[in-house]
Formats: structure tokens, sequence, C-alpha cells
């Protein structure tokens, strides 16, 4: 029940407004500026993939995935998602439980170094395993003998997507377990629960919705990476081509309508990214609320 | 054991590599570095890529700035979405960013089309490079801003406001030196970022060698001539740049939880 309170009077003119405020004119132009801002800068680009996709209607846009290229370019990028993603979230789960629940010297340099290679170049990236493994290297010729191909293989990719995405679980995970404190686990242990017990039915409960947060940015920039993966993968047609460098190098044929179709699928899983990153927000915001952005 | 696991996958999969790279430029030695470093094709590409950060940065500043203070402040129809949007560039690959930049900014794209007439050439040229960096960088600083901004108390501003200050004196000297530190770490995460980058840049870019050819790019020309100590040597250069940033972006943050007690 809201009490009738008394109306304050009339203001003495139409652009009176409360002093912690600006005034109407002046929240209208800002409001202006930030959308156009944000439609010139964002919203256009997206659309046009959309619109340069389908330029030449649906029968041609659909036919840049009957190309082999395309279909095997497409797997490729989900074969090392799969790859690349369960292995970062396993890392980050263990960093997030080391870093929160234990006390240790370091710690803080460990979080740097987790987040180290969120300040690298992607290219750079993908750089120091070329230096790694190339002929010229010192492991090159051994793994040549050996019969073992990294590098402008799968396994390069892999490797230089697994590096670009270290952080995204880990760093999601390690503010919302240090809020969480370890009282939980110390109930359960006490209860009688052994180790596993309870990071199974306790501790991964309490974390469910961050590490899903993580997986999704992890995953989305997994599929997407292009910079590292461009360096190590050799572009081998068919082989070693992920859709964003299936992408490019349609561009760069000149094949737009086929470059923007396989973009298009990229866009769209940037959008069922973005649709789910903000439901889970909204919903479990509290929960996710000890990580501050990016 | 959870720390042992920890460290080894650390170092494996990030400490390994990056020591290479260290080690590597390290063999070059200062001369070998200086040699490359002066090279003027080099020079121009770290010039391009630092000064087209810089600016997209300082543009990112000013734009996401109102962007977060629109956000936080302001309730209108579609605000939600519109916050969800402020993500794009996160989760759009960056390739596909390049290519719809270019198609927009292009002789007959959307926006080419309206600045050809007036002689404003985007695409293959550093403007171009500056807009697919704004692109990119934008979301660092809403992102840093915005919590912040949430975190401002009302009787500040309200007591401001009983002193007799007018709207525009309580944000210049009251609100926005509270803001600065994030304002500042938005801006060198958005900087770091952009001089990174390579994805959405090399498609707008043109790549004309000294004119509009990016640090990252000429890495990967060097890697392609097989010159792995050239690109060696640029990535170290830049390497040794971003740390640096982030080394200032860390003073700002301690300098900020100590004079405003809180963290951006």
């Amino acid at each position: 029940m809201r009490h009738e309170l008394p109306q304050p009077p009339e203001p003495a003119s139409k652009t009176w407004h409360p002093a912690t405020t600006e005034s109407r004119t002046a929240r209208y132009v800002l409001i202006g500026i930030a959308l156009v801002f944000l439609a010139l800068f964002l919203l256009l680009p997206l659309i046009s993939v959309f619109y340069e996709a389908f330029r030449k209607g649906p029968a041609a846009y659909l036919a840049a995935f009957a190309d082999h290229d395309a279909l095997a370019a497409i797997r490729l990028t989900l074969l090392v998602a799969v790859i690349a993603v369960p292995l970062n979230l396993v890392f980050g789960v263990v960093a997030a439980w080391t870093i929160a629940k234990f006390e240790f010297k370091g710690k803080a340099f460990l979080t740097t170094l987790i987040d180290l290679p969120f300040s690298v170049s992607p290219v750079i990236s993908g750089l120091v395993y070329v230096l790694l493994f190339s002929s010229h290297s010192a492991l090159g010729p051994w793994l040549k003998s050996q019969g073992i191909e990294i590098l402008f293989a799968v396994p390069g990719i892999v490797l230089a997507t697994v590096f670009v995405t270290f952080p995204f679980v880990a760093r999601e995970l390690i503010p919302l377990m240090q809020e969480q404190g370890t009282t939980d686990e110390e109930a359960a242990l006490s209860l009688g629960a052994n180790g596993w017990q309870t990071f199974w039915r306790v501790t991964l409960p309490n974390i469910k919705w961050g590490l899903l947060y993580g997986v999704l940015l992890c995953n989305a920039r997994a599929m997407g990476e292009f910079g590292a993966v461009s360096v190590v993968s050799g572009h081998i047609r068919g082989l070693t081509n992920t859709m964003p460098l299936q992408v490019e190098i349609l561009y760069n044929e000149f094949n737009s309508v086929a470059a923007f179709a396989v973009a298009s699928l990229l866009a769209l899983l940037a959008l069922v990214t973005l649709v789910l990153k903000t439901l889970l927000e909204l919903r479990y915001g509290a929960e996710l609320a000890a990580n501050g952005g990016h | 054991m959870t720390l042992g696991f920890t460290l080894a996958y650390l170092t494996l999969i990030v400490l390994i590599p990056l020591a290479g790279l260290v080690w590597r430029s390290a063999s070059l030695g200062w001369g070998g570095m200086w040699h490359v470093a002066t090279d003027q094709r080099t020079l121009n590409a770290l010039k391009i890529s630092f000064g087209t950060s810089f600016v997209a940065a300082l543009i990112n500043v000013v734009f996401g700035v109102i962007v977060a203070w629109v956000l936080v402040r302001y309730r209108f129809p579609g605000r939600r979405i519109i916050d969800a949007i402020v993500d794009l560039p996160f989760a759009l690959p960056t390739a596909v960013a390049g290519i719809a930049l270019t198609a927009l900014y292009s002789k007959n794209g959307w926006i080419g089309r309206w600045l050809d007439p007036l002689g404003i050439k985007v695409a293959f040229t550093p403007i171009g490079i500056t807009i697919a960096l704004i692109f990119i960088g934008l979301p660092f600083v809403v992102r840093t801003v915005q919590p912040v901004m949430e975190e401002i108390r009302k009787e500040v501003e309200e007591a401001a406001a009983t002193l007799g200050a007018t709207r525009f004196q309580t944000i210049t000297r009251v609100l926005l030196p509270g803001l600065t530190p994030a304002i500042l770490t938005g801006f060198a995460l958005a900087f770091a970022r952009a001089v990174g980058e390579y994805g959405s840049v090399i498609f707008i870019a043109g790549n004309l060698p000294y004119i509009s050819e990016i640090a990252p790019l000429l890495i990967v020309i060097r890697l392609e001539e097989f010159d792995y100590t050239g690109a060696t040597a640029i990535a170290a250069i830049m390497l040794i740049i971003s740390f640096t940033m982030l080394f200032i972006i860390n003073l700002i943050q301690a300098w900020s939880r100590r004079r405003y007690g809180y963290a951006t």
C-alpha cells in the first residue's frame, strides 16, 4: 500500500527538474548521442552482415554451405571448441578452487599470470607457438622425426585457441569463489563428506551459474578467434581452416555472399551468446555479482 | 595437488611459450632489437598502431562515458537491450566485424557512399583502422566506468546542489574527479586491446606498407617470409609497451583504492 503523498507544488516552469538530474533537454540529447553512436558503430555492422549474406537471395546464401571447404571449416571450428573449452573449464575450476580456498604465497602473482593471455596480442599468441614448434626451433626437428605435426595442423590450432581463451573461466570463478569463502565446504567436511563429495555436492552447485557464464564467453572466443589461429593454421583449405579463416579466404576471393554467409553463422553465435549472457545476468545477477564486468 | 595442476597447466600452455619468445628476443640482443625497431617500415607500423589506438581509445572514452551515464542514470524503453548490445564487440568474432565494417565504409557501402562525395575516404586508410579500433574498444570503457557510476551516492550530488553548484558544476567538479581512475583504466584497457588487435583491422586497413600497415600485421608478414627474427623483435617491442601499460593500469588502480576507497 502506498500512501498518497502530498503532491509537490507545480513547478514554476516547464523546465524545472530536480537538482540531482539534468534538464530534460540535456537528458534527451545525451540519450540521443548514445543511441546514434551505438547504432552507427555496433548495430549497423551487425545488420550489414546479414544484409550482405542475403544480398543475392536465400538460394545463394544456402549455396555457400553446400561447399565442402565451408563444411570442413564448420566441423573444425566445432572440434577445436569441443577440445579447448573443456580443457580451460577444468583448469578454470581447479585454479579458482586453489586460489579461493587455500592460502599460499604469491597468490596475487598467480592471478596476474592467469590473466596474462588477455594482454598479449592474438598474433603474438600464435607467434609463440610458431617459435616453439617450427622446424627452426629446438623441438621442431625432434617432432618431425617422430612424425608429429603440430604447426599448420589441428593440434597447433587447438593450442593457440586454448592460449587465447585461457583466462575466461578462471577469472569468472576466482572472485565468485573468494566471495563465497570456505564455510560451506567446512560444514560439509565436518558432517563427514569426503573431498570429492564436497566438491560435487557443495562447491559445484554454488558456482554453476558463474561457471556457465565463463564457459559461454570462453566458447564464443574459441569459435571466433582469428589472429592467433591464423598464424598457426597454415591456411590449408578443407583441413586447417576454421570458420573465421574461411571467412577471410572467401572475402579475399571476392566471394562476398559466401564470406558473409559463413560470417552470419558466427554473428548468430555472438547473438545467442549475448542473449544467454543477459539472461544469466538478469536471473542470477546476485550470484554473479562478485565479478565486476571484464 | 590442485596448486600443482594449476601451475603445471599454466606453465605448459602460457609460460613456456612466452618464455620461448623472451629467450629468442634476448638472443637477438639490444643491437638486433634496435636494428629491427629502427627499420622505417617497422617504425611506421608501430606509429600507426599506437597512433590509431590512442585516437580510438580517446573517442571511446568520450562516447563510452556518455553511454555508461545514459545506461546508469536514465530510464528509457529498450535500455536493457542497449545495455546487452554494448558487449557485442566481445562476442562478435573480429574477422566478422572486420568484413562488416569494410562493407559499410567502402565507396558503395551504407556509410561510405555518404562520405565519399565529401572527399572522406575511410576504408583502406588510417581512419578505417581507427573505426575498427573504436568498435572493439568501446565495451572496455563502458564496462569499467559503469559499475563505478552505479556506486555514486546521491547524497554527494545533493550536497553539491544545496551548496549552490549548478548541475554542470556538480558533474565536472564533483562527479568526474571520482570517475577519473575508472575512465583512465577504461582508456588503458581499450588502448592495450587496440594495439594488439588484428582481425577486425586487416580488412578495412588496406594494408599499404608505411601508410596503413599495423604492427601485428607486420609480424604476420615477417612470419610468412620466414623472418622469425624480425617477427620476434616486433613482438617483443609490442609486449614491452603492453606490459608497461598493464603496469600503469595497476598503479592507477592502487592509487584510486587509496584515494577513493574502491578499485576500478
